[in-house]
């Protein structure tokens, strides 16, 4: 490799190689020093105390949108955990749909249809030309507000309606007996998991194919059903309810956050869409052909052989996309949902302890970053190739 | 002999190719073949029609046909009239330039006529090589000089007065400019001999790929008055300027490190056997190749750092999307926000599109690798 390069030559390059080292290193010593005692200096003049005291302070900010309870006397630290949650939140939701979105796109995009085809790659074109932050703005300042007011909502079905104050939909109001239908879900999952164990050995020791993916669903939605009716159907929904001006009650999204969750998903189904355009292309034709010969129908085709290899190029492009979801949440800022870049910026415009926060929100997308690249390398790892 | 060479010449007489059969050629068996293939493809046929059928002509009503082209805000204001373009007409100069002052205007119209002829001469090919990096290297010196004035004769513009897509383009240029070699002295670094050089490089590509572009943005603007010695003052388009590169090579650094790890093993020992420094070695061997291997993603780099100088917004410069949103907010003309968006839009996608095309023409155009 390249760091071999210099390896060989000789001992007074060896030595010089140490001096500029040394140098090297003191200069970078010299700047982390001169850079600490300037911000010493710097807060001294300004007034401005040092430390993870504050986290204990009463926050006195409100945070319009707290998943978790939260209320103004809280502590700093309380806001910026709500905010972190808030964060998570946003993106865990995020991840699911654009990647439901983004497979959806890829497969269009290489569809046979001409149409269809046209279609996705004008979608992926332009989403991935505009910045995202113009994106975000315009969902949230022309199409969101363009929504009916809370007295014309549009009502999808009883209960579930949209406005212009956010999304509303019936709440769970759970009765006695419903940690029965709950244990019954646990319950169907574990013999699910087992049956398949049974049916794999099953199959290899016979070579009878059994109807496991039926079977499965029947279990998984069979057994809670039957316990929900027998248990005397122990939940009750809370509609939201429309009083005065506003609708009341009922479990909401507010406009900020279907915004951010909207364009980071439309945003991020376009990334990974090529990612699994590209994925797709890398399959060899004949592994179609040779699937078509067997006659496999081609919803087969694609499920059981064509995707299963292209994964393997997905995946890795697909990590960087993810982390960069996560990354691109923090735009929350400029449409006002509290996540934690907005909640931060907040704090900071209070007491001035910006090196604090922005440690704390380093530390925390970097963790956040290293588990979803931890868990896309565990994934990666089961699907590549075994090679003999 | 005559006669094989009789037979050959009858064998050989090439026939006109048959036309192919009537039902294999036509715009109805284009459309049986490509839309109307099973009933899925039907169906889907079916379903784009009507998305496009329910979506496309409100548009076109919207964007062309009832729009407003000319006239003030009152013109917009009558009911029915579709977009209202005159809104853009009539804030193009702020949207381009911010609040530049109207005399100067020539300066910022004169630096982007360059720009367009540097463009015009690296696509076209007529410059090339080293001469191209130098046109590159020289072009943002001047338009520096020339919009922000203060020297040889010409009268200071503050920086507080620079705006705009002029501001966008400036901070994606000189980002672009000064972030490729400083990603490439990092990914030089990540395969350093000295432990020292190589822990320094990687943990600041990792620290800076592991966080936002807003929280480094806030950093340069927030805290790194804080790290100077007092007394010293950097303004603030010039610290985000500097927090947008560093983003900005820690991200080509990577790229770039993909092209070095491409470079086949023998290429460095063959350049060492004939004896050149490690610097020749770098600069006429190594790194021309591994560039040339990351061209594509290069570019999309290039593209992304265009795009993230809209983020510049958050920390208060107001770059093209901040005089769009700022634009709205003008008292004679409120409410025409999705014209104000849409035509961003239109700009961002035409510069992004542009430089992707040319991305796939280098990609296609440039000298194949042969192993």
């Amino acid at each position: 490799m390249l760091n071999k390069l210099t390896a060989s030559a000789g001992s007074n390059r060896f030595r010089l190689d140490l001096v500029l080292q040394a140098v090297f290193l003191a200069l970078i010593f010299y700047l982390a020093y001169s850079v600490f005692h300037n911000t010493q200096v710097n807060l001294e003049n300004r007034g401005i105390e040092s430390g993870f005291e504050f986290l204990d302070k009463e926050a006195g900010l409100p945070i319009g949108d707290a998943l978790i309870s939260y209320t103004p006397t809280d502590s700093y630290g309380w806001a910026f955990f709500t905010a972190v949650v808030n964060t998570l939140y946003v993106a865990f939701f995020a991840i699911i749909l654009a990647t439901v979105v983004g497979v959806l796109i890829g497969i269009a995009r290489v569809s046979r249809n001409w149409l269809v085809c046209r279609m996705a790659a004008i979608y992926v074109e332009t989403l991935r030309n505009v910045p995202l932050l113009l994106t975000l703005i315009f969902i949230y300042v022309v199409v969101l507000s363009s929504l009916p007011s809370a007295r014309s909502s549009w009502l999808l079905t009883e209960g579930i309606l949209l406005n212009i104050r956010g999304f509303y939909f019936p709440k769970p109001l759970p009765q006695d007996g419903f940690g029965l239908v709950l244990f019954s879900v646990g319950l169907a999952v574990v013999l699910c998991w087992g049956f398949r164990r049974w049916a794999k050995r099953y199959t290899e020791r016979t070579g009878q194919e059994l109807a496991s993916f039926r079977i499965s669903l029947v279990l998984l939605l069979g057994l809670p059903a039957l316990t929900y009716l027998l248990t005397g159907q122990p939940l009750l929904w809370e509609n939201p309810e429309l009083k005065g001006f506003n609708y009341r009650g009922g479990l909401s999204l507010r406009p900020e956050f279907l915004a951010l969750l909207l364009g980071l998903v439309l945003y991020t189904a376009a990334f990974i869409g090529e990612n699994v355009r590209s994925g797709i292309q890398s399959v060899s034709k004949g592994q179609v052909e040779a699937a078509q010969a067997l006659g496999l129908k081609p919803g087969k085709v694609m499920l059981r052989v064509v995707l299963p290899q292209a994964l393997r190029v997905i995946i890795p492009a697909t990590t960087n996309d993810y982390t960069s979801l996560v990354k691109n949440s923090s735009l929350a800022v400029a449409i006002g949902y509290p996540d934690m870049v907005s909640v931060g910026g907040t704090i900071i415009g209070q007491n001035g302890q910006a090196i604090e926060i922005i440690g704390m929100w380093m530390a925390v997308y970097m963790a956040i970053n290293l588990l979803i690249s931890a868990f896309m390398n565990w994934l990666n790892a089961r699907v590549q190739m075994v090679e003999r | 002999m005559s006669d094989i060479t009789q037979t050959a010449q009858r064998t050989f007489t090439p026939q006109p190719a048959l036309a192919p059969p009537k039902e294999l050629k036509g715009a109805v068996h284009w459309a049986r073949t490509n839309l109307f293939d099973g009933w899925l493809n039907t169906v889907l046929t079916l379903l784009s029609l009507l998305l496009i059928f329910s979506v496309v002509p409100g548009l076109l009503r919207w964007g062309l046909l009832d729009a407003v082209w000319q006239g003030d805000s009152e013109a917009c204001r009558v009911e029915g009239v579709g977009a209202c373009w005159s809104f853009i007409g009539a804030n193009f100069r702020i949207l381009m330039v911010g609040i530049y002052p109207v005399e100067e205007i020539w300066r910022p119209v004169l630096s982007f006529l360059l720009l367009l002829g540097v463009i015009w001469l690296t696509v076209s090919r007529r410059v090339r090589g080293i001469r191209m990096v130098a046109f590159w290297l020289v072009l943002p010196f001047i338009a520096y000089w020339l919009i922000g004035g203060g020297y040889l004769g010409l009268p200071e513009v503050d920086q507080s007065r620079w705006g705009g897509l002029m501001l966008s383009l400036l901070l994606a240029a000189v980002g672009i400019i000064v972030s490729v070699p400083l990603g490439i002295l990092l990914a030089l670094g990540r395969f350093s001999d000295s432990p020292v050089i190589k822990i320094s490089c990687v943990s600041f590509i990792e620290t800076i790929r592991g966080v936002p572009l807003i929280t480094i943005l806030f950093m340069a603007s927030v805290m790194l008055p804080l790290f100077l010695p007092e007394g010293m003052d950097v303004n603030n388009l010039l610290r985000i300027q500097i927090g947008m590169i560093l983003f900005s090579s820690a991200y080509m650094a990577e790229v770039v490190r993909g092209g070095l790890q491409a470079v086949p093993r023998g290429q460095t020992e063959a350049a060492k056997a004939l004896g050149l420094p490690y610097r020749h070695i770098m600069f006429y061997v190594v790194i021309p190749q591994a560039l040339r291997h990351v061209l594509p993603p290069l570019i999309g780099r290039c593209i992304a750092l265009f795009k993230d100088t809209s983020l510049v917004l958050i920390v208060g410069l107001l770059d093209f999307l901040g005089m769009l949103k700022s634009s709205t907010q003008d008292s004679e003309w409120l409410g025409f926000e999705a014209e104000s968006y849409v035509f961003g839009a239109f700009v961002y996608w035409l510069v992004c599109y542009s430089m992707s095309r040319y991305g796939q023409h280098l990609e296609s155009a440039g000298p194949k690798n042969n192993n």
